[in-house]
Parts: structure tokens; C-alpha cells; sequence
């Protein structure tokens, strides 16, 4: 568990990025993630107040702010309705509901874990991030970045009529994925994404028509080893997975 | 920081340190079967509901429930022994650390789902890890006690 001696209520979007500029402070998501570390904080800072807690539905797009829970997006109507059960399938496997009630996607996009499941799913849509001082960029240029001392304030997810399918393998029920992966497809482009390789989830776009998509869609991403697999082993996972959804996804 | 905080109905109002978990806060109103079993936001032995909601009570801070109610088993004792007797018949009953969590997540089930099915009950819990006395005997018992409340 961390310590923190301080804690601020955010008042606006750039009085919590004056804050977390200095190294010593942090942003308090659903600190779930913050507890396992043993940090010295000095001052825990706090969007709470800055409604940054809905989802809202737009023509175009979802803005899901930084301090919605994952719970809030694996229950949403309105995204049910536009997504079906994607936002559903992203979240069910984390740890349970009670934890899922507490930890953001504000807290899951900044960290950029490599394990995510949230960030691979997320890449298989269109997507957007807006961050307090660099303001909006795509989610998959952000998710390419180090970890940096920016607040994210919302995610934006484009209604533009892209499918996607989510795919994962876990040692057990609700343990982090040994392979996570997504396809997803809009106006005939496909695109592949696959995380927790164990490193960050990282999209390629493939072409189902040519016979040899499968191997060379695998062959565009690295693999490594760790406690949970070996490298040869998440490379088969990962044919498996991809084309089980992409099947799934011409099924639909 | 002060806080003011409503525990199981009381309203309590304190100055706390910033990084003091909701558990050890509500322990310290006398709420001990609020219980910590594992040091990474896993076990689901900490549940207590906030605003109706379950959640991990060692991994959310005392200051997120300021102005909020939180409710502990102590706080449900008569839903709490009604699906306790339950599970007694079932032969489903935990150990005195692993029951409460348990319990605060059933009840907090029954409010949000209406007629689960096993798979929706089953994923619903997953989050309570240690299931000792077998999985059977506690789906029985929360099926039961569903159709039970049903029937009034
Ligand atoms: C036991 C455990 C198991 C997990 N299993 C999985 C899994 O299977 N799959 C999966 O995808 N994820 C998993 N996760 C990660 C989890 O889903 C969350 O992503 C994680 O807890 C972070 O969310 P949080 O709200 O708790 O963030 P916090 O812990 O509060 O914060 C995490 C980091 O992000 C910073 N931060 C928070 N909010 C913002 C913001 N708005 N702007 C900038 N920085 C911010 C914090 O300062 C901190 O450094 C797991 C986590 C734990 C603890
Ligand atoms: S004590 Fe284990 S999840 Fe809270
Ligand atoms: S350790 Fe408590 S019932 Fe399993």
C-alpha cells in the first residue's frame, strides 16, 4: 500500500495537471492498481468532482469520461446498443464485480499495462483520447507512448458502424490474459489487434482475401516469454484467437 | 482530512489520513467482520457495499466515501441471516473470514440482478475467490434463497 500525505479535490482539468506535474503526486483513479504500490505519494489528486463519472451518447461518438468504472461500461444500454456485447466481453474477466465497481478507464488507459485487456479491445475500434494539457490524439498513438504526467480526461469511441470481436486466453477464470486479441471490421478493412503479447496491445490492418493473411498478420507482431507462456505458445494462441475471430466477425 | 461518512445509518464525522483505506475505517467503527485476505485487490473478503454498490473496501480510500453510505454485514444482519440459514442447509457455509465478503456480494446480487441465471450468478461472484466448501452447495443455496425472496 502507498502513502500519500496530501489530497486535493480538482477543481478543474488544469489545476489536476499543475498538480501532477510534480513527480512526487499522483491522480487517484479507482486505486486499485495505485495500492499495490508502495509509493511515497505527497499529494493524491482527485477528478471526482469534475464530472468526469458519464457516459454520454453523440451522433457521432461515446464520451466515456475518465472516472466512468468498468462496471459502468460493461452495464451501459447505449453502448450494448451500438457495440453489442463488446464492452461486455472486454471487462467480464477482471477480478470480479466488486473490483470492477471501483477501477476506471481513466486508470487502465493511462497506465498502458501490457496485460490490458481494456486497451486491446479499445484498438479494435476508432477511438480517441482527450488529455488536460496535449488535448485529443488517437487512442492508439497514446497507447504507443511512455507513461507521461498528462491527465486524461475522456475517451471518445466513434459510432462509425465498425465490428469488432474479442478474443482471450487466461490460465484461470479471473487471472490477468495470457493472450488477448480483437478483429474488427469497417467497409471491408480489416484490422487485428493483440495484447498482453505479454507487451502492449498494438493493432495491424489485414487483407482476408490473400491465403497466407493468418501467418503474415502474426508475423507483424513480437511475442516474449514470462511466468504465464512461452513465446512459441502466445504466437499459437495467437493464430488460434484471430482467426476465431475473424470468423466470428464474418459470421455476425 | 475530515469526513463525513454513514455507516451502516450512523453518520460519523472525522479527520482522517488521505491514504487510510475504507477498510481499516470501518474497523474502526466497530464493523470487524470487514475482514483483509490478500494484499492485492483479489479475494473479494473486503466487500462492503458504497451507495448500494459492491465494492473492495481495501482498495477504495475512506475520503471517496465522504458523504456517502457505506453498509457493512453488520448493517444487513436480517438479510444476512436469512440467506445464512440457507446456506447452512446446504452445507455451503465459509470460515468466519471468508463469510462476510461472500455475503455482502450475494445480497448486493439479489438487489441488482433480477431471476440470474447460474452462468450470471456464477460470473457475478467470481470476484470472491476461496469457495472451500464447494461450489454446488452455494449455487443451491443462492438459488433457493432467490426463489425464496421471490415468493416473499
Ligand atoms: C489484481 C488486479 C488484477 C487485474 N487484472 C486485470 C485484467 O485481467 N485485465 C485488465 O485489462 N486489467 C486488469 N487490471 C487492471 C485494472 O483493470 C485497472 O486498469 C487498474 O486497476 C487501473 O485502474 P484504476 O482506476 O484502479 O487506476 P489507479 O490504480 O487509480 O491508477 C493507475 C495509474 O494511472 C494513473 N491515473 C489514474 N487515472 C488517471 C487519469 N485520469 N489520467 C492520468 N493518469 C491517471 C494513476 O496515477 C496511477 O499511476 C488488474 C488490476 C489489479 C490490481
Ligand atoms: S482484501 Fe482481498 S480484495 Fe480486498
Ligand atoms: S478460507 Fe474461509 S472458507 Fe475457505
Amino acid at each position: 500500500m502507498f502513502t500519500a500525505q496530501n489530497y486535493v479535490m480538482a477543481s478543474s482539468l488544469e489545476e489536476a495537471y499543475t498538480f501532477n506535474q510534480k513527480k512526487a503526486n499522483a491522480i487517484l483513479g479507482g486505486g486499485c492498481f495505485l495500492r499495490l504500490s508502495k509509493k511515497r505519494i505527497h499529494t493524491l489528486i482527485d477528478l471526482s468532482a469534475l464530472s468526469l463519472d458519464k457516459i454520454e451518447e453523440f451522433d457521432e461518438e461515446f464520451r466515456i469520461g475518465a472516472m466512468v468504472t468498468l462496471r459502468d461500461v460493461e452495464t451501459n444500454d447505449a453502448l450494448r446498443a451500438s457495440f453489442g456485447d463488446g464492452f461486455y466481453e472486454m471487462v467480464r474477466h477482471i477480478v470480479g464485480v466488486q473490483f470492477r465497481n471501483c477501477a476506471t478507464i481513466g486508470g487502465s488507459l493511462a497506465a498502458r499495462f501490457g496485460f490490458s485487456d481494456i486497451l486491446t479491445f479499445l484498438l479494435a475500434l476508432d477511438c480517441e483520447v482527450e488529455l488536460a494539457h496535449a488535448g485529443r490524439m488517437p487512442l492508439c498513438e497514446y497507447a504507443a507512448m511512455k507513461p507521461d504526467r498528462d491527465v486524461l480526461a475522456c475517451l471518445y469511441v466513434k459510432k462509425n458502424g465498425r465490428r469488432a470481436v474479442y478474443q482471450t486466453v487466461r490460465q484461470t477464470k479471473t487471472d490477468i490474459p495470457v493472450l488477448a486479441c480483437a478483429v474488427s471490421v469497417l467497409n471491408g478493412e480489416y484490422r487485428a489487434v493483440v495484447g498482453a503479447r505479454p507487451a502492449r496491445a498494438m493493432a495491424v490492418s489485414f487483407d482476408p482475401a490473400d491465403p497466407d493473411w493468418i501467418s503474415k498478420t502474426v508475423n507483424a507482431f513480437s511475442f516474449g516469454s514470462n511466468m504465464r507462456a512461452s513465446e512459441e505458445y502466445r504466437r499459437h494462441l495467437a493464430v488460434v484467437l484471430l482467426t476465431r475471430a475473424y470468423n466470428a466477425i464474418r459470421e455476425e | 482530512m475530515v469526513v463525513t461518512i454513514t455507516v451502516n445509518g450512523t453518520k460519523y464525522t472525522d479527520d482522517i489520513s488521505p491514504d487510510l483505506p475504507l477498510l481499516d475505517y470501518v474497523r474502526s467503527k466497530g464493523c470487524l467482520s470487514v475482514k483483509r485476505g490478500c494484499e492485492t485487490s483479489n479475494c473479494g473478503l473486503c466487500t462492503v457495499h458504497l451507495d448500494g454498490k459492491p465494492v473492495l473496501s481495501c482498495s477504495v480510500l475512506a475520503v471517496r466515501a465522504n458523504g456517502r453510505q457505506v453498509t457493512t454485514l453488520e448493517g444487513l444482519e436480517e438479510e444476512a441471516r436469512a440467506f445464512g440459514a440457507f446456506l447452512a442447509d446446504e452445507g455451503g457455509e465459509q470460515c468466519g473470514f471468508c463469510s462476510p465478503g461472500f455475503i455482502m456480494n450475494v445480497l448486493a446480487m439479489a438487489h441488482e440482478l433480477d431471476d440470474p441465471t447460474d452462468e450470471e450468478i456464477r460470473e457475478y461472484l467470481a470476484g470472491n475467490l476461496c469457495r472451500c466448501t464447494g461450489y454446488q452447495s452455494q449455487l443451491r443455496a443462492i438459488r433457493k434463497y432467490l426463489t425464496s425472496k421471490k415468493e416473499g
